[in-house]
């Protein structure tokens, strides 16, 4: 029974996880129609700015998080300004073309600065090893990846839901001529909630390092799961992402578990089952 | 649309031509050249990139002439895929005109490449893979890594005698992980012990959590793993952060998954952590201390035993070519070989004039803390362990 | 105007062969006397041709978005592998075609997840088949030889006379002749009365449906064609070279057969044939001056391709060429820019 309850507490950390890894992508997949297969270049540029602060300058780890945030924020408003924006119109096969291109290079120039083996973020003895409650094993890793996660899944649902850049957001989506011709600077809009859907992703980049381990292959990696995640959960809101990353944690967790020879079966027979009962995920939009 | 159809024919036959003037160039006569195979992008790259280092290494400390011979390599990146191997291969033996294919990454590789070294009378010198099988696949290949049963039977019979009775198994799924969990459970099991869990882990694997909490439920007194170079420091960090290392499950395998490369990042949980392997950067001899502290200075970290691996590898094909004069037919080469000693980084060596295969001390190593890192220290000795795999036919 | 031997007619004056194909054809058999010292590099740019070729009829024909093209080349791969390593059916060509029905049959039976469903959909249902193929070719270690492939396969001479050799010359040809047959097919398909109903659909799926093509059947029937090809050349794979491991299911296999063919442009058939040239030679080029780091390189050419824009880059590349001809010819520009064909 306990193992039970670790195992959903294992799965739902995972799930959170995957959800930080993946909501700028169900951001921009989904809302502003981009394919953006380069979005795990920019978690892996946050795995790596935090570990180099972390490990190389000492910094504190939670002084790093902040920093894998707003790095690859940075690079991504940069590239947002300096290319991608010219490729919003254009076909998915063009977007794919480019972002796998994009990948090609991070994954070769990471490899290139920062060498090819897994590298690791030296955390703090409180984050380390597991207590137990009742008799449950509670990883403390975990458990701050499940606060973590959870406050900026609310966050971000009252900031698109509740707040005016959150309207502005949703309005240059639905129709981005009739919100510029409301007043609202649709590019910067997009601009801004593309770099902030990169910070995202290096956050998830810098927690994900403990792991799943941060090597210059993560962006081809994960790739495939940060796109299980946006389809399956659909592009409506974020809770339709957020409840397929959960879906996805436990999932895969279990199956390793009960079934481990069975493990990849279990997540991509849900993921195809769940396509075609509903093509545009559990809470997706039919009308693209 | 048939304008692009001329356009994108003529730079596609310009992009062959030039293609095929890259990698054509003139080679000077008295050469002798070298194919490296290596993995150098993808998931095992790391071992690729040991390997080039140590050889490149070697040949500053040795120079790059042997026998009046000039040495050359050319390195070509297969990703660890056999299809790549293969053409690679061949495009060395007969384009470039090699005298050793040399280098491979993972066993599919290296069978890949088999028929090829057979055909073309051509050694082929492997100095990654570690499936037992492969040096029956061709009277050419040599082989200076290892073969899991080396390690994985004398770890076997160390846990029988040091009062480990029952043990969970977690290793990949691939041909040396099954070639270790085999070894190891005939020599744990014939010594009485038990066997109570087996985990077979994908090899392509992001999180263990799920198969360590099944390791941790089985409650033994030990887990035998064996992952490939690479993954052990994420299952370190795992391991430890499940608290099995409270649990007082201990560790123990062959050396992989405490490769020195990684093995100071992996934290403190690994400290006693006991394996039995063929290299520990800590091993104390001069030459090994010398070893390290040129390969540290010239790449910045640590050589693993890949390093090593690559390192014993060419110096076979130095000592080859000694021996024949800078003669370069491959049975020449490979009976030059075949009983050839020597003393490397990791302790004496020799190539097994039988199997071709190598024949070498196996050591067992406890993790320990020395002037504030991490290091595999050996306390015990097995020396001149032939590949068990083989012995037993 | 709207007689079916109307449409037929139609059809067949686009079919005429033109000049520059039999060029090609010719410098393609000739590449076998120019570099006979490169004949497996060349033996896998035909595979990747066929494979290419394969999803263009999909893609470029009907508008199917695929990213797991990869599955129905795996299963061409390891049914070919299966059949030599045990004996099943000794003769290649034989065996080749067995290993495409095969492939035929799961494009067939999998073709109906595919109906439904936007781009995104599809890409992530076919992704989905190919992951979950691997999957079970892992899983089922003993049949597949898991992560360590079948080994041991030799093949016999293909209808009972040709070896294949160490340096690949008979599976060049081998796969070189499959090439063109295969390739003389998909060109009577695609410029069929079906082959035309097929380029409705993808231009709009109402309008085709609303003036009576049977959509849904049509897409049933290309993407069991193009399994059939994808199986072939998977089959290819296995014969020539030998292997079949586990990355023949691989994302990256599938994902760079999109590059392949995006490079080559979509649509007209020879956009595989050409973009898999292009693409294996970059890889070749750039790997060999870095071993390392040539994925640098390659994903720099990408995205350059796409800013530019290939329509510009063609321009670019032809404006000497136009230029000669009208200074010289004094005419117009005679050779022109193709407009772009999107999916």
């Amino acid at each position: 029974m306990t193992s039970v309850l670790t195992n959903l507490f294992d799965g739902v950390a995972y799930g959170m996880l995957l959800f930080v890894l993946a909501c700028g992508l169900a951001v921009t997949l989904g809302l502003m129609n981009f394919v953006n297969l380069a979005h795990g270049a920019f978690a892996m540029a946050g795995g790596y700015v935090c570990a180099v602060l972390v490990n190389q300058y000492g910094w504190p780890f939670f002084a790093g998080l902040p920093l894998a945030f707003i790095a690859p924020a940075v690079i991504g408003a940069v590239l947002e300004r300096l290319l991608y924006r010219h490729l919003y119109t254009r076909s998915h096969l063009d977007q794919v073309l480019f972002s796998v291109g994009l990948v090609f290079m991070s994954v070769a120039a990471i490899d290139y600065i920062m060498g090819s083996s897994r590298i690791f973020i030296n955390l703090p003895a409180a984050l380390q090893g597991q207590f137990d409650v009742f008799g449950v094993g509670i990883g403390r890793y975990r458990l701050m990846l499940i606060v973590i996660c959870g406050l900026l899944t609310a966050a971000l649902q009252l900031v698109l839901a509740r707040t005016r850049f959150g309207s502005r957001l949703r309005a240059a989506v639905d129709d981005p001529r009739a919100a510029s011709g409301l007043g609202i600077n649709v590019p910067q809009v997009f601009a801004l909630t593309f770099a902030f859907g990169c910070g995202l992703a290096g956050l998830g980049g810098a927690l994900s390092a403990e792991i799943l381990g941060l090597d210059p292959y993560f962006p081809l990696k994960f790739m495939i799961y940060f796109l299980i995640v946006v389809t399956v959960g659909g592009s409506s809101s974020i809770i339709g992402p957020f409840l397929a990353s959960l879906l996805l944690g436990i999932a895969d967790v279990a199956g390793k578990y009960y079934v481990p020879k069975m493990g990849p079966f279990v997540i991509y027979t849900v993921m195809i089952v769940i396509l075609i009962w509903r093509p545009h995920g559990l809470f997706g939009r039919a009308a693209r | 649309m048939f304008a692009r159809f001329w356009l994108l024919s003529r730079v596609a036959l310009a992009a062959a031509t030039a293609g095929t003037l890259v990698v054509a160039p003139a080679w000077a006569d008295d050469a002798v050249k070298i194919g490296l195979i290596l993995p150098m992008t993808g998931g095992q790259a790391s071992t690729g990139k040991q390997i080039d280092n140590a050889i490149k290494l070697y040949m500053k400390q040795h120079g790059d002439t042997v026998a009046g011979k000039k040495i050359e390599i050319i390195l070509k990146d297969d990703g660890a895929l056999p299809d790549k191997t293969k053409t690679a291969a061949q495009e060395l033996i007969v384009n470039d005109k090699v005298s050793f294919i040399a280098g491979f990454g993972v066993t599919p590789a290296a069978l890949a490449a088999a028929p090829l070294a057979t055909q073309a009378k051509i050694p082929e010198v492997v100095m990654a893979a570690g499936t037992s099988i492969i040096t029956e696949k061709s009277p050419y290949i040599v082989r200076t890594s290892f073969t899991l049963p080396q390690s994985s039977t004398i770890i076997g019979d160390w846990a029988v005698k040091n009062g480990i009775k029952k043990v969970a198994s977690l290793t990949s799924d691939y041909a040396p992980g099954n070639d270790a969990l085999a070894s190891f459970k005939e020599h744990f099991t014939a010594g009485g012990g038990q066997i109570v869990e087996e985990v077979k882990v994908p090899l392509a694997n992001p999180d263990f959590a799920p198969f360590l909490q099944r390791m941790k439920d089985a409650k033994p007194d030990a887990m035998f793993v064996f992952v490939p170079a690479g993954q052990g420091g994420n299952f370190m960090k795992q391991y430890a952060e499940r608290g099995l290392d409270k649990a007082g499950i201990k560790v123990i395998g062959p050396g992989d998954v405490t490769d020195d490369d990684l093995l100071n990042d992996m934290g403190d949980a690994v400290l006693g952590t006991v394996t039995a392997h063929i290299y520990s950067a800590a091993h104390p001899s001069e030459m090994n201390k010398e070893f390290v502290a040129a390969y540290k200075k010239d790449f910045g970290n640590r050589p693993g035993f890949m390093a090593v691996n690559g390192y014993d590898g060419i110096h076979l094909i130095y000592e080859a070519l000694k021996k024949t004069g800078g003669k370069t037919d491959g049975d020449g080469l490979i009976e030059a070989m075949k009983g050839m000693k020597w003393e490397s980084p990791r302790g004496p060596i020799s190539i097994d004039p039988e199997t071709r295969d190598i024949v070498q001390n196996v050591y067992v190593r406890k993790v320990e803390k020395k002037d504030g890192e991490l290091y595999n220290v050996e306390f015990e000795t097995f020396e001149a362990v032939k590949d068990p795999g083989k012995a037993k036919k | 105007m709207n007689a079916p031997s109307d449409v037929r007619f139609h059809a067949g004056r686009h079919a005429r062969w033109h000049a520059a194909e039999i060029v090609f054809w010719l410098a393609a058999l000739s590449c076998a006397f120019v570099f006979p010292s490169r004949y497996l590099i060349m033996t896998d740019i035909l595979r990747l041709a066929l494979f290419a070729l394969s999803l263009d009829l999909i893609l470029g024909y009907a508008g199917i978005v695929s990213l797991g093209h990869a599955a129905f080349f795996g299963v061409g791969a390891y049914s070919a592998g299966l059949l030599a390593l045990h004996g099943i059916i000794n003769e290649p060509v034989i065996a080749l075609i067995v290993a495409g029905l095969a492939a035929a049959v799961l494009g067939f039976c999998t073709s109906f997840l595919l109906i439904r469903g936007a781009d995104l959909t599809r890409l992530m249902v076919t992704l989905g088949i190919a992951l979950l193929l691997e999957a079970l070719a892992e899983r089922f270690s003993d049949i597949t030889g898991g992560t360590d492939g079948l080994q041991g396969i030799e093949m016999q001479p293909i209808l009972g006379l040709f070896a294949f050799d160490m340096f690949g010359k008979t599976g060049f040809f081998y796969a070189l002749i499959v090439l063109f047959l295969l390739f003389l097919l998909a060109r009577r398909i695609v410029h069929s009365p079906f082959g035309l109903s097929l380029r409705a659909i993808r231009n709009n799926p109402l309008r085709a449906a609303a003036i009576g093509v049977p959509v849904n059947r049509r897409l049933i029937a290309i993407y069991t064609v193009a399994a059939f090809y994808a199986g072939v050349a998977g089959a290819l794979f296995t014969q020539t070279t030998a292997l079949a491991s586990l990355d023949v299911f691989a994302f990256e296999r599938s994902a760079d057969l999109m590059l392949v063919l995006v490079i080559g442009g979509t649509g007209y058939l020879y956009g595989g044939l050409i973009g898999a040239v292009l693409f294996r030679m970059l890889q070749e080029i750039f790997s060999t001056i870095t071993p390392q780091y040539w994925q640098f390189w390659i994903g720099l050419v990408l995205i350059v391709v796409v800013l530019v824009g290939r329509a510009r880059l063609h321009r670019w590349v032809l404006f000497v060429p136009n230029l000669l001809i009208t200074r010289i010819a004094g005419g117009k520009a005679a050779v022109a820019v193709p407009e772009s064909e999107g999916p």
